[in-house]
């Protein structure tokens, strides 16, 4: 036994083949290819089987991950993604999405020693392998309970909860604001890190369990939630409408022409597929020289695709180092790779008029870490005297988001908290206002998808047992 | 001009309100506002002025013919009751959004007068329309082609050294907004504009649609449309709007050399 773990643990992981960096640094095409089915089975050898599975513990929806792992070993591509399915409906965009280096593969046993199995690789390849080869398998649903629910936001946590609820035999229709399902995983993740076609077949499942979508349904102006509930027979709705509020710095220059912030930058090119402009109608701002501002996924997302707009140098500025990044450690890697310059330590102070309107230079000041503060992370302060000027002519910050009050400033009977987050039950979804729900980044603030996922799967489960029993009890 | 079938949205609008539309699966959103809504029809009126790629594209449709998407009714409603005067302004295609409020100011209780101004007597419409909802109506274009030749702000300037007037509402580009402005702040008369930023999703999510208002930066299609006028930095506003002069050019010319290609 002994001399098999030790064998296993010499054998190397096996990284998913890539797009060149110089090739796909110009293209929007995916980036990693993929696994074989003998790459995946390599790789799935490595696994350990661990008995009581501690990379489970560090998935957020608690995929069985070394039972799916064992079903690819046997070549059972199938009954493995269908494994994967029972506790995660969109493995495909997990698989390529999830922070695995701080969730799942971070409790990997292999990790101790070597690197971790790539459980998120294997994840995906699964799923792909059932996008393949496998035909939709739609579930039985059970007799129509003839409840009615109403889901509000197409993103990850919206879907997740559309399906369960849609497979309890409710009936369930799905508002979305923009012209297309799916949330950040449409509008604002990149072509190349989660090809649009996987999230569309993904919501084509959803139809197909008879959810009924209504697309251009801005929820708060076409409807309250008041009519939902009372005039149009709803019995319980699910708030799962993100938080999209761009943050700004508040710095000089912010409202100059190339300033933008990166939810725009993104929404035009991925949602509003401004990259094929003049092909599509909308335009996006093509930098010679781009600074992006921030080091989350958001910002290696926008200057990825600044990269593929054909910038000559994108710079990423970043006011701590690259350690406290909350970037996705692939993501970070890949952008490094791709020729990104990273101006770590470094806080944009003003943005530069042209004379004209537009940007044409940022001043930035350098940092240096001082005390730790609240979050544990060292505080950078600012290097006095060490202002200079990088010239650019488009400048995304990247900063985070916040709530957007729209929906909730319509209703004055849901307790918000003073950021504008929903105070909601972390077990039920449950929310101060009978009959709603809510769960995703609108009651954590921006999180992850596999986490919103897993407040939609929440909140399905707390809808089913207040249509059954009516009962309300709130302690936030 | 146009009414485009809408149910929901007839349902819901309100004078000030806007939508977005998608003309076809590749195009870009764009704001218009509701110039007049059916509720029993289920329709919304709105008027457009060819400027570029979409609005074109729009001006080819025929009756019967099909857009993408709808989206509203958005932006915060105008804030209607009796302020005794009122002066309503209309420049080109800011007639259209002018009309519902002149009309609800009007039922309101409200004394009407609106001002209506074009460059000239082809592109004037609605004066029927907004003669019906106002005390008194004067019609200016800048070359006298029609009514009396001059820019809208001669005769407010006018109206406001004779009497008292308690609110003004003015709509149109945004260099006219601006000298309105400049004319009502000499008068000390409240003003409310309704901004037309460039906007993408029009729900808050972006940012693209900002102004400086107050000192502050404001999102026009969530806070807005309308505003403070005394309070509006419209020289930004004036440049922001130019910010994709050179690509929507390009779209421009990508549509002739299409149409030429065709026909
Ligand atoms: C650029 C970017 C990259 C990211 N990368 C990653 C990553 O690599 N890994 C990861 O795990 N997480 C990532 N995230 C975070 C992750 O995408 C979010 O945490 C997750 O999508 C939240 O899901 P949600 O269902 O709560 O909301 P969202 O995905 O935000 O969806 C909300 C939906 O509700 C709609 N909506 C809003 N208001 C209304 C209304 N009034 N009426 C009707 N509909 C409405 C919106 O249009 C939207 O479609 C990223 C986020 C961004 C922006
Ligand atoms: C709240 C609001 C209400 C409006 N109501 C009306 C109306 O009733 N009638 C009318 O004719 N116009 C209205 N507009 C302006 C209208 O949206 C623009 O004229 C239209 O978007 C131009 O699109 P295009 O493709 O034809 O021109 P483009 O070639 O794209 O642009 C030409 C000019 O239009 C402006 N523009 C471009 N894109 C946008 C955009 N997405 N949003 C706003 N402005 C843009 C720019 O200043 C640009 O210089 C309104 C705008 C707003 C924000
Ligand atoms: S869902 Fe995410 S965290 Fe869970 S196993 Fe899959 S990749 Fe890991
Ligand atoms: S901890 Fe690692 S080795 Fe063990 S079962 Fe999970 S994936 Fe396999
Ligand atoms: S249009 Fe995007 S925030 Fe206003």
């Amino acid at each position: 036994m002994e001399t098999m773990i030790e064998e296993k643990k010499t054998k190397p992981r096996v990284d998913m083949r890539e797009q060149p960096p110089l090739v796909r640094a110009r293209n929007f095409l995916e980036v990693p290819y993929g696994y074989t089915p003998d790459e995946a089975v390599e790789e799935a050898s490595r696994c350990l089987s661990c008995k009581n599975g501690p990379c489970r513990q560090g998935c957020p929806v608690e995929v069985d991950i070394p039972a799916f792992i064992a079903l690819i070993k046997e070549r059972k591509f199938l009954d493995a993604c269908y494994k994967v399915k029972e506790r995660n409906a969109l493995p495909a965009v997990c698989g390529r999405v999830c922070p695995q280096e701080v969730q799942c593969e971070a409790r990997c046993l292999m990790g101790k020693k070597g690197k971790s199995v790539a459980i998120g690789n294997l994840e995906r390849f699964v799923a792909d392998y059932e996008a393949d080869h496998g035909d939709m398998k739609i579930p039985e649903l059970p007799k129509p309970t003839g409840r009615k629910a109403a889901v509000i936001g197409s993103g990850p946590g919206g879907l997740t909860c559309a399906v369960d609820l849609a497979k309890a035999g409710h009936q369930v229709t799905l508002f979305e604001a923009l012209h297309k399902p799916g949330g950040v995983l449409i509008y604002g993740i990149p072509e190349f890190r989660l090809p649009k076609a996987i999230v569309e077949r993904e919501v084509e499942y959803i139809r197909k369990l008879g959810v009924e979508l209504v697309l251009n349904a801005v929820i708060g102006k076409l409807h309250t939630i008041d009519e939902l509930l009372d005039g149009d027979g709803y019995d319980a709705c699910f708030i799962c409408i993100g938080a999209g509020l761009p943050m700004f710095l508040g710095i000089p220059g912010e409202n100059l022409n190339g300033v933008c912030s990166a939810n725009e930058f993104l929404t035009r090119a991925n949602l509003m597929k401004a990259y094929l402009f003049p092909e599509y109608d909308t335009p996006i701002k093509r930098g010679r020289r781009v600074a992006v501002l921030g080091g989350g996924n958001v910002a290696m997302d926008a200057a990825r695709v600044a990269l593929r707009l054909g910038a000559e140098k994108v710079y990423l500025i970043y006011r701590r180092s690259e350690a406290e990044m909350p970037a996705r450690k692939a993501e970070v890697h890949h952008a490094h790779e791709e020729g990104i310059e990273f101006m770590l330590l470094t806080n944009p102070t003003r943005f530069i008029d042209d004379g004209k309107g537009n940007v044409c230079a940022v001043e930035c000041i350098k940092m240096e870490l001082g005390e730790p503060d609240e979050s544990g992370r060292r505080k950078p302060v600012p290097v006095k005297g060490s202002e200079f000027q990088v010239e650019i002519d488009v400048a995304i910050p990247a900063l985070g988001t916040r709530a957007n009050p729209l929906l909730t400033k319509t209703m004055p009977d849901l307790t918000v908290n003073r950021s504008g987050y929903i105070a909601a039950e972390e077990g039920t979804g449950m929310t101060s206002k009978k009959g709603v729900f809510a769960g995703g980044d609108i009651v954590t603030g921006s999180a992850t998808v596999i986490l919103a996922m897993g407040a939609g799967r929440r909140a399905a489960n707390g809808i089913n047992d207040y249509l059954k029993w009516k009962y309300w009890e709130f302690k936030a | 001009m146009f009414d485009i079938e809408a149910r929901g949205i007839a349902r819901k609008a309100k004078p000030g309100n806007f939508f977005i539309l998608r003309t076809h699966e590749q195009g870009e959103r764009v704001p218009l506002t509701i110039a007049d809504f059916d509720r029993e029809r289920g329709t919304i009126t709105t008027v457009f002025q060819k400027v570029g790629k979409t609005t074109h594209h729009l001006g080819t449709l025929n009756e019967g013919d099909f857009i993408t998407d709808v989206i509203g009714p958005l932006g915060n409603h105008s804030h209607i009751k009796k302020f005794g005067n009122v002066v309503c302004v209309g420049g080109g295609v800011g007639i259209a959004p002018v009309f519902p409020i002149a009309r609800a100011l009007k039922e309101a209780g409200n004394k009407v007068i609106s001002i209506i101004g074009a460059r000239t007597k082809s592109i004037l419409f609605w004066e029927e329309k907004m003669r019906n909802v106002s005390d008194d109506l004067i019609i200016t274009t800048d070359d006298g082609s029609y009514g009396t030749k001059a820019v809208v702000t001669i005769p407010l300037d006018e109206i406001l050294s004779k009497e008292k007037v308690n609110l003004v509402v003015a709509i149109g580009p945004a260099i006219m907004m601006k000298f309105v402005c400049k004319t009502t702040e000499k008068h000390r008369v409240e003003t409310i504009v309704s901004l037309n930023s460039i906007m993408i999703d029009a729900t808050g999510m972006c940012g693209g649609c900002r102004v400086q208002v107050g000192g502050e930066t404001k999102y026009t299609c969530v806070d807005g449309p309308e505003f403070n006028g005394h309070e509006v930095d419209f020289d930004l506003l004036m440049k922001r709007l130019q910010g994709y002069i050179p690509e929507e050019n390009i779209a421009m010319n990508h549509i002739r050399e299409d149409m030429a290609r065709r026909s």
